[in-house]
């Protein structure tokens, strides 16, 4: 009976709770201490999706460069050697492999984050952590895999530099981290929106897997922004990803149009979907097990 | 002692039937009413949670004005029927769902038991797995590493660490899932009814293991139907019937309680799974449907040993087809077979045939031999004396009541032999050849 008296007296005096759980949390409310307590579980995750990715393959990590190479071999034959499609100037293989790089990172988080809810079902069924763990680990996984594909296509822009290619670096490579962390943000922002979005309606995860493959033909990945003209350009400069494909272009291979505008349209863009994002997330987390 | 957990009003609504245009319209009706400051109008013609009774309204209360407390240090147990609320109590007590109404206050770190291995990669290997169990289960990379060693003896399975864990059998899994669970050491541990799986020398090192933790000052929340283990560990118990809260109080009260409510509802002795049987209905292109399964004994009260059993399987043929085959296997929670039946070939019934249009299947059972416990029944058809159709596994659970069938004064349970055979016992002194 005193100890009933003491925990009243405690919870009449405003006493302090670790946890409290209520049926609707604030729009945003980032966690990050909670998330940064589990840091090593998204390490955990990021490892288990390149371990377990590979298993019984014998290739292997092979996959990672085989993937963007083929598509550019085939889009070399398609779009450059029968469609004749102008390449700024650049030779083939490097035009198509810079923007199939960039696009398939793009495209990659964010079909893969956007089903967060959905394929994490029986996870997050069982057991608490901060969901936003399992998008992020996404992200970081893609990020290293676009390293990996990166330096690959390093590899060419030094042997074709020696081949005696016209291609030079441009100063605006200094804005490389920014250009990756910006895509990388972008992609998480749009993947997190897409996945709150689609635990209840399943349709838009139809809509996303097909709008993402007609998206590719609104970017510069298979033609230059400069074949565009000027009266459809804006068209294109819709696409948050536009910019960023251009300004890689550029930096690695001294081709491209884009400015300062450009990009902070597309910084903009990924303040404003990430906002959202992490909003709309938190809120389905909450009791999105009742729904999906 | 102070109040760890503190749960003030505690409900949660859910809504039956599927995601469709109707559910846009609803929420669509929801948001304009929270825009202009209104209640949700869903909230007011919602049912309650009864099982058995069908109703129209597409929103049910999972729970209703559920309050409680435990203090630190305190083990509860949470009992309740199939379905009266635990499981919902269980998520929303770890951040799984969010409450529709009332707060839930907690202290200290919390960690839940819903499963065991959840996250189990079966491409990794038993040590990886480790790693990502207890990462998923809110372990530091330290902290796993430095109780690795434990963990690997606790689980027995020091010789396959790095294999894969799809070559595991299902129960190395569960052990190794258990050991990882076991060295958390959270505040406060949630488990559910994780100790249904696995061997009966495994679950007393679980139960142990629990005993442990509670022993360290650790509040324990514990979920189980089985009723033994509740009244060994718990000080507390909580009673849930129909979404709401029956009885809290002292443990062995709450538990006696509970008992006799149970024997007094025959219903549950027998209950049948209804989400299996809608599954089944939902296959495509099957001959035959099983509509119904129903249980009954001779007694009055609960099912004994040795009481005459009657098995009705109702059906909807399709399609007439020839030389049916029906078979019913009866197994231990666990899934070992203690006993099948079958026309084809154990009894050596043939029928002709199964016509189109509906029927019912009966199964006389004149002395179940089953000692006290819970039992799970599976059904199976097949035509053509031996080609399967289907299989509904543990499509019903039977629950037998111990009973005292010798007279002996003893109530036999599932302690003393899953099966009870009539047996007489005779003392013979001398060389044998006396009386014969």
């Amino acid at each position: 009976m005193n100890d009933q008296n003491t925990a009243e007296l405690a919870s009449l005096s405003g006493r302090q709770w670790d946890l409290v759980i209520r049926p609707r949390g604030r729009w945003f409310d980032l966690q990050l201490a909670d998330l940064w307590r589990y840091r090593d579980l998204v390490l955990m995750f990021v490892r288990r999706d390149f371990v377990a990715q590979f298993k019984q393959t014998i290739l292997g990590p092979a996959w990672f460069v085989l993937q963007p190479l083929l598509t550019t071999l085939v889009f070399v034959v398609v779009f450059g050697e029968i469609a004749q499609l102008s390449t700024d100037g650049l030779p083939r293989v490097l035009f198509y492999l810079s923007g199939n790089v960039v696009w398939m990172y793009f495209a990659g988080v964010l079909t893969a984050t956007a089903n967060t809810f959905v394929s994490n079902a029986h996870l997050f069924g069982k057991v608490y952590f901060p969901r936003l763990a399992v998008p992020i680990s996404v992200s970081v996984s893609y990020v290293l895999k676009f390293l990996l594909q990166f330096l690959f296509f390093m590899g060419f822009v030094a042997y074709f530099h020696w081949q005696g290619a016209e291609i030079s670096f441009h100063p605006i490579i200094a804005l490389f981290p920014v250009l990756v962390v910006l895509m990388a943000l972008m992609s998480l922002g749009l993947g997190i929106l897409f996945s709150a979005m689609t635990t209840k309606y399943r349709d838009l995860r139809f809509l996303l897997d097909f709008g993402v493959r007609l998206l590719m033909f609104a970017a510069p990945v298979i033609y230059p922004l400069s074949m565009i003209p000027d009266r459809w350009r804006w068209f294109l400069m819709i696409n948050p990803m536009t910019p960023i494909i251009e300004a890689f272009r550029l930096a690695f291979l001294g081709q491209g149009t884009v400015s300062i505008g450009h990009l902070m349209y597309s910084a903009f863009f990924t303040v404003f979907v990430l906002t959202a994002g992490i909003a709309l997330f938190n809120r389905i987390e909450r009791s999105f097990m009742d729904t999906v | 002692m102070s109040v760890v957990i503190q749960v003030e009003n505690l409900a949660k609504q859910y809504r039956l039937g599927e995601v469709s245009t109707g559910t846009l319209v609803h929420d669509i009706n929801r948001w304009w009413h929270r825009v202009r400051g209104r209640e949700d109008p869903y909230l007011s013609i919602t049912a309650a949670n009864e099982r058995e009774t069908s109703s129209d309204q597409s929103y049910v209360w999972a729970l209703q004005d559920v309050s409680f407390e435990v203090k630190q240090g305190e083990v509860l147990g949470i009992i309740g029927r199939n379905g009266a609320g635990k499981s919902t109590l269980l998520k929303m007590l770890s951040r799984i769902t969010a409450p529709t109404r009332g707060e839930i206050r907690m202290n200290g770190t919390s960690s839940s038991l819903l499963e065991v291995g959840t996250g189990f990669h079966p491409d990794l290997t038993g040590r990886e797995n480790i790693f990502l169990n207890g990462a998923i289960l809110g372990m530091s990379k330290a902290d796993i590493r430095s109780k690795l060693d434990a963990i690997v003896e606790f689980s027995g399975c020091a010789r396959y660490l790095d294999t894969p864990v799809k070559r595991y059998s299902s129960g190395m899994v569960v052990r190794l899932g258990f050991a990882v669970a076991a060295h958390l050491e959270p505040d406060i541990l949630i488990v559910d009814e994780v100790l249904a799986v696995g061997d009966a020398e495994f679950q007393k090192k679980c139960l142990g293991k629990m005993k442990d933790v509670a022993a360290h000052g650790r509040t324990v929340l514990f979920v189980s139907h089985n009723m033994a283990s509740i009244r060994k560990l718990c000080d507390t118990g909580l009673w849930i019937h129909q979404g709401r809260l029956q009885k809290f109080g002292s443990c062995e009260d709450v538990v006696s309680d509970y008992l006799s409510s149970v024997s007094a509802d025959q219903a549950w002795h027998t209950s049948v799974d209804q989400r299996v049987l809608s599954e089944h209905q939902k296959k495509p292109n099957l001959p035959v449907y099983i509509t119904s399964v129903d249980l009954r004994s001779a007694g009055q009260a609960g099912v004994q040993t040795m009481d005459a059993l009657t098995l009705r399987i109702k059906y909807r043929a399709a399609e007439r087809f020839l030389n049916p085959g029906f078979m019913v296997s009866v197994q231990t929670e666990s899934g070992v077979e203690i006993f099948r039946c079958s026309n084809m070939p154990i009894r050596g019934q043939s029928f002709a045939a199964v016509n189109q249009g509906v029927g019912e299947v009966r199964l006389r059972i004149p002395q179940l031999p089953l000692a006290g416990g819970r039992y799970v029944i599976d059904v199976a058809f097949a035509r053509a004396g031996i080609e399967h159709l289907f299989r509904l596994n543990r499509v019903a659970t039977l629950v037998v009541e111990n009973t005292d069938v010798f007279g002996s004064g003893l109530e036999i349970s599932q302690d003393w032999g899953m099966v009870v055979v009539p047996h007489d016992w005779e003392l013979i002194e001398g060389d044998g050849q006396g009386n014969g």
